[in-house]
Order: C-alpha cells, then structure tokens, then sequence
C-alpha cells in the first residue's frame, strides 16, 4: 500500500505571534517557520505502518510556498521515501484555501492512487480543520477524522476517534483519508544519517496548473486582531468580600 | 536571537534542537550538580548519528567536516548542555582519519559510528611539563613487537567513559633528536587491555563537573598496531587533532555565548524593579549588546578555521584565534549575563553560575590564552621567541 501524507508549512509553535500593523494578517518576516505538528504526527504514523510491513511506500505532498522544500525535506528525513511539492504561491503571507488544497491533492491522489492519506486534523496557523474533509467529499472516500489509534485491517481501517466526552471506535473501508489528532503517536526527530539520505530522495516540483486547478481566493479575509490582554486580577482580603464581589460585579451568584 | 552564521546548516540545527529539547535545562542541572555524567544525552546523540558525523560514509558514519562537527558541539552548548561530555570524539577523529592506517580504520571506525565504541580521550598533558609538550616525561620504549610506557599524565579527560584514549609519549629521547617536536609518537590504546594492566586512573574533582583523571604508567605494554602513522611523527599529527579540538571548543563557546545573551535578554525584558523591566536600562542593556557582538565576531573566525580545517588548508592561526575569541566573547556574555540576573544568577535553578563555571575553563583548556598570543606573536607577526 502507498500513503500519501499532506505536510504544511506553518509559523513554528514556539514563536509568539504578531499582527501586523495594518491589521491584514501575520508577521512571517524572519519567523521560524516548521512543519505543522499534526502533520509531523501523520507523517510519524506512515513511517510506523511502512515499519510494521502495512506500509510500502510513503509520498508526502506539499502545497505553499518555494520553501516548503524544507518541509518536505523533514519529512524525507524522517522517513518518507520522496515529495511532491506544488508551487501554489509567491509570497509566504498567502495561505492557500482549504478548497484548492484539496482539489490539489484529489488531482494527486488520481495520479499516485494511494491507499491512505495521512493529514493532520488541522494546520495550527488557521485552524480550519477542513482539508481532510473536503478531500474525502471531493473523492467520495471514506474518512476518519480526529485519530487517536488506527489499525490497518484487510481493507479497512480500524480508527479510534477523539470525541467531545470520549473515544469513538469506528471502521471504515479503504481507500480513506484518516485525520490524526495530538495523541495519536510521539513523532521522532530526524538522525543525522537520514537527513543526509533526504537530501537524495527524489523532490518533484509542480504548479496548479500542471492539475487545472485554480487556486485564487475565494474567501476575504476583512482583519486579523490579537486577542485583547488580559486585565490584571485583584486579590480578595476575605470571603466575605469574594462573595460579595462575585455576587454585586460579577453577578456570576 | 537572529546570528549571522550562515543558514546553509539549518536542517541539522532543527534536528539538533528537537534532540536536545528532550534534555531540559533540569537534566543537565542534576548532573551538573552531581557531577555525573549525562548518559542518556549522548547515547541519544550517538544513537541519532551526531557524534559520527566526520566518519566517512563507507564505515557507517555521515562523512561531514568539521564545519558540521562544530555545529553540533555549538548547539549542544547553546541548548544548556555541555558538550565537553563528547566533544574528545570530534576532535579525535581528525587524527585517526587523516593519519590512522586502514586497517585501523576498518577496526574501529564502524564500530565508533554505532556507539558500540567510544573515542573520548587524548592523553597528552603531564603534571611537570604542562604547556610544553615537547618536553613531556611520558616514554613508550620499544620491546620487540611491543611498546613498554611509562610514566604520569593529568587532567585526561572521559576516561571512565570511552573505549579507546590516544596517547602522546616520547619513543625517541629528547637528546637525540635534531627537533624538539621529533621523537614523539601517538598510540590508539583499547583502555580495557591497559586499565589495571600498567595503567592507572585517579579521578580529579574539579569545578567544571568534567569527567577527568590522573593517569599513572608502570610498564604499560601496546602492541605495535597501536602506532598511529610512523613512529616519531606523532606530535606533527596530533597537531591536527589539536587544531580540530580549538576550533570545535571555539564553537561551544559561541554556544554558551547565544546561550547567555538569550537568557539575559529574556530575563532583562521579564525582571522589573523600580516600576520598569531592567532592559530599559542602558546600563543593562549595554553588556549585553557588547557581549552579543564579541561572540558574533568571533563566530566568524570560527566558521574561517572550519572552513580551511575541511579544505585541506593551514588553519592553525585561526583554529587559534577563533578559540581566544571565542573563548573571551563567551566570557564576557556570562558575565553579563550573571550581572543581568542580580543575586538569582548565583541560585542553582538558574543555570546561569553552571554555564558561568563552564564556559571559564575555555580561556585554560585546551590551551591558555597566553600561549595562544605566543604562537600569534612568534609565528605569524615573526617577533623574537619568547621560550
Ligand atoms: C577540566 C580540564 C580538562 C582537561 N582535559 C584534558 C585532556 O582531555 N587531555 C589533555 O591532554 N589535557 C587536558 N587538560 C589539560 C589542559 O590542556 C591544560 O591544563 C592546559 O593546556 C594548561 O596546561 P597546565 O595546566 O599545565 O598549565 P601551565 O602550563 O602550568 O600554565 C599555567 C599558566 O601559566 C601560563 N604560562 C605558561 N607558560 C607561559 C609562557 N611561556 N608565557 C606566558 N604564560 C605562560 C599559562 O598560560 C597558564 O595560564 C584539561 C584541563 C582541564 C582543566
């Protein structure tokens, strides 16, 4: 079986981010950017299915800027076997839409007929939560969003899913496109060997029109706002005065 | 903290961080604190391939340069820790590559690429000669297809933790040789056939938390294999080793240099005191900044002496120069740093008094300053010997 494993380029999860001035989105200049961790997950969870012989091939796509070469190198590094990199965009402050994503991927995904796809549940920059889905409409596949387990069984997938009050065990056909959550694996870090091994794996480099697909916005973004500070707190001198407050400027009792 | 060190390396820096995230300061705070080594840190070093970097790829390491050595010792240093735990492997290897036979190679090379052996040590001080090494009283005599050493060295560091140690001792006597640096060879010594069998450890407590020892020989006895390259040669082949080992230091200091000016800027921003953080002082920040650009110059020479060390080329006057400055620039950012953090610089759970002690050795080990500007003085500005 072959997977195909969707990586994004995101702002690195440690940066502290800022808006920009003008309020039309965030500062990526000179920001560590790295490979959004949900995705790492999924491309860790490749890895162990191609270890555990459920696996033979891995292809790890991405779609952005020129530099999410990087992205898909760390990907190389940590095991996929090559890359797939659609040259969506010139400038790093354009994010691609979830929509042209996955009509970018189901045109791969014709070409390469994978077996699985492996996404992150969402790319932390916009938190749109939405690729995965609309890939698995745009092919009619089966899908399994949120996973925390998955078992490869004879042309199916067993996913244990993450719920709002608990897991949810369901089985689905294959081809699927599975979307992983937090708890799903512990990603390893690149050796050194591999990252010189990645640095010969084979790195395609496409643009959407190689797929006829045309990615120009469909949604306006009107204005990015940092959320508002957070006011200091006071400290209480007794319960009686925590009550009252609670009860005269809260108005919570 | 934006540097100006070339970003050609940042893919093994990104994977260095994420190895070395797993190592929080606590970690390296325990062991400093014992004075025990960090095993579990170099394994995972080890096991993900960095400490086999220079060895070339057809004996199972990665086959890079020194550049990328040095990057990996940096960032050891930079994420809290001390590489002075393993750096004797970088700067070892330089000499086994460049003058060890193929047979030696082929022995020991796999083998230190999986872990399975380590190659920590170099035996070249002694406690009556100390700087001068072409003086050094440690003799190897040879006994048929057998050399007998005897004699004392000190300060040899991550014996109890290595396999293999590479030993500097006379084979031809002081008097008989036209050049001082004559009649020295180096031997590759497997420590388990030597220790308790002519060779004799005594640990030195020291401040630095570095695993280092007296070493005692009563007719220790190498088998003529050990010889690396020909015999009398060895000081000349060391000096690779050793020019390796100044730049590879070199680089920990700018480590511990961003280290210390990343610390104290966060802190400086974070600590308030008279209804202002303390960076609002020019009188803070002014340290800093200088102690910022030290390190940057210096990390330019660094880079210089990797450069021609990987080519091929002389590079002992910048493997020197760039571990004086280094050494100086990382000084000066730890004592600015200290000097940011006020009296909580001294507390433990800080780190700062840790790296402080740390990164002071640099300006002694492996050489001291002074001969540094000796060497500067005597063979590039062409001044009058000194000694
Ligand atoms: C923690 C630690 C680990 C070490 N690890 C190793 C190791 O693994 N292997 C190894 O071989 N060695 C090791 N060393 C030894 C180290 O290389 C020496 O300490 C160093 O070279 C200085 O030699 P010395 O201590 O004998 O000082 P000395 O030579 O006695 O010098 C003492 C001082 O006098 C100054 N001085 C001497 N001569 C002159 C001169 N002519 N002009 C001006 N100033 C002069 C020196 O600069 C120095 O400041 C280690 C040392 C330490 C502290």
């Amino acid at each position: 079986m072959k997977v195909l494993v969707p990586v994004k380029r995101v702002i690195d999860y440690n940066v502290k981010v800022r808006v920009k001035a003008d309020n039309t989105g965030v500062d990526l200049a000179n920001v560590k950017m790295s490979m959004n961790p949900f995705d790492e997950i999924a491309v860790e969870e490749a890895i162990r299915l191609k270890e555990a012989g459920k696996a033979e091939e891995i292809v790890a796509v991405s779609i952005g800027v020129k530099q999410a070469q990087e992205t898909l190198r760390t990907a190389l590094a940590m095991g996929a076997d090559r890359a797939i990199l659609i040259e969506a965009a010139d400038d790093v402050g354009t994010d691609i839409e979830p929509l042209a994503v996955a009509k970018l991927l189901k045109a791969v995904i014709d070409e390469e007929q994978p077996g699985l796809v492996l996404c992150g549940k969402q790319a932390i920059d916009n938190d749109m939560n939405a690729t995965g889905q609309m890939l698995a409409a745009l092919l009619g596949w089966s899908q399994a969003t949120f996973a925390s387990k998955l078992e490869i069984e004879d042309g199916s997938a067993k996913v244990t899913r993450e719920v709002d009050g608990g897991l949810q065990v369901i089985k689905v056909k294959m081809p699927a496109i599975v979307s992983v959550d937090l708890r799903l694996n512990e990603p390893r870090y690149a050796s050194l060997p591999n990252i010189m091994k990645a640095k010969k794996k084979p790195l395609d480099t496409k643009t959407p029109a190689d797929y006829g697909v045309d990615v120009s916005p469909r949604l306006a973004v009107l204005k990015v706002e940092e959320p508002p500070a957070r006011k200091a707190g006071v400290k209480v001198g007794s319960v009686a005065e925590l009550v009252e407050k609670l009860k005269n400027e809260a108005g919570v009792i | 903290m934006q540097t100006s060190a070339p970003d050609d390396h940042d893919d093994l820096r990104e994977a260095l961080r994420a190895l070395c995230a797993e190592f929080p300061a606590e970690y390296h705070r325990r062991h400093g604190a014992e004075d025990s080594y960090p095993e579990e840190f170099i394994t995972a070093l080890t096991d993900a391939g960095w400490l086999a970097a220079m060895i070339p790829e057809e004996y199972g390491g990665s086959g890079l340069g020194l550049t990328e050595a040095s990057i990996v010792m940096e960032e050891i240093n930079r994420s809290g820790g001390n590489a002075g735990h393993c750096h004797g492997q970088m700067y070892n290897m330089g000499t086994l590559l460049r003058h060890g036979s193929d047979e030696q190679k082929r022995r020991y090379l796999p083998k230190i690429a999986t872990g399975e052996l380590r190659l920590q040590s170099m035996a070249v001080t002694e406690p009556t000669t100390g700087t001068d090494t072409t003086k050094l009283k440690t003799t190897a005599v040879k006994k048929g297809d057998r050399y007998v050493v005897n004699g004392q060295k000190v300060w040899i560091s991550r014996i109890q933790h290595s396999d293999l140690m590479i030993l500097l001792a006379r084979t031809t006597p002081l008097s008989e040789v036209k050049r001082k640096s004559e009649g020295l060879s180096i031997f590759l010594v497997e420590l388990d056939q030597a220790i308790g069998k002519g060779m004799d450890v005594k640990p030195i407590p020291n401040m630095v938390g570095h695993e280092t020892n007296e070493l005692f020989f009563d007719d220790l006895e190498l088998p003529s294999e050990t010889l690396i390259g020909e015999e009398g040669k060895g000081f000349r082949y060391i000096l690779d080793g050793l020019n390796a080992e100044r730049t590879l230091i070199a680089a920990e200091c700018i480590g511990d240099g961003y280290w210390f000016i990343d610390k104290a800027t966060a802190y400086a921003k974070e600590r308030e005191v008279f209804g202002r953080p303390i960076g609002q002082n020019q009188g803070v920040q002014f340290p800093l900044a200088r102690a910022y650009a030290g390190v940057e110059a210096a990390n330019l020479m660094r880079f210089e002496a990797c450069r021609r060390f990987d080519a091929m080329q002389h590079c002992g006057a910048q493997a020197n120069m760039a571990k004086m400055l280094a050494a100086e620039a990382s000084w000066e950012a730890a004592n600015a740093c200290l000097q940011t953090f006020g009296g909580f610089g001294f507390a433990e759970e800080y780190d700062v008094e840790r790296k402080f002690r740390e990164t002071r050795l640099y300006q002694v080990a492996p050489i001291s300053t002074n001969l540094i500007l000796s060497y500067i003085a005597e063979h590039i500005l062409g001044m009058p010997r000194s000694f």
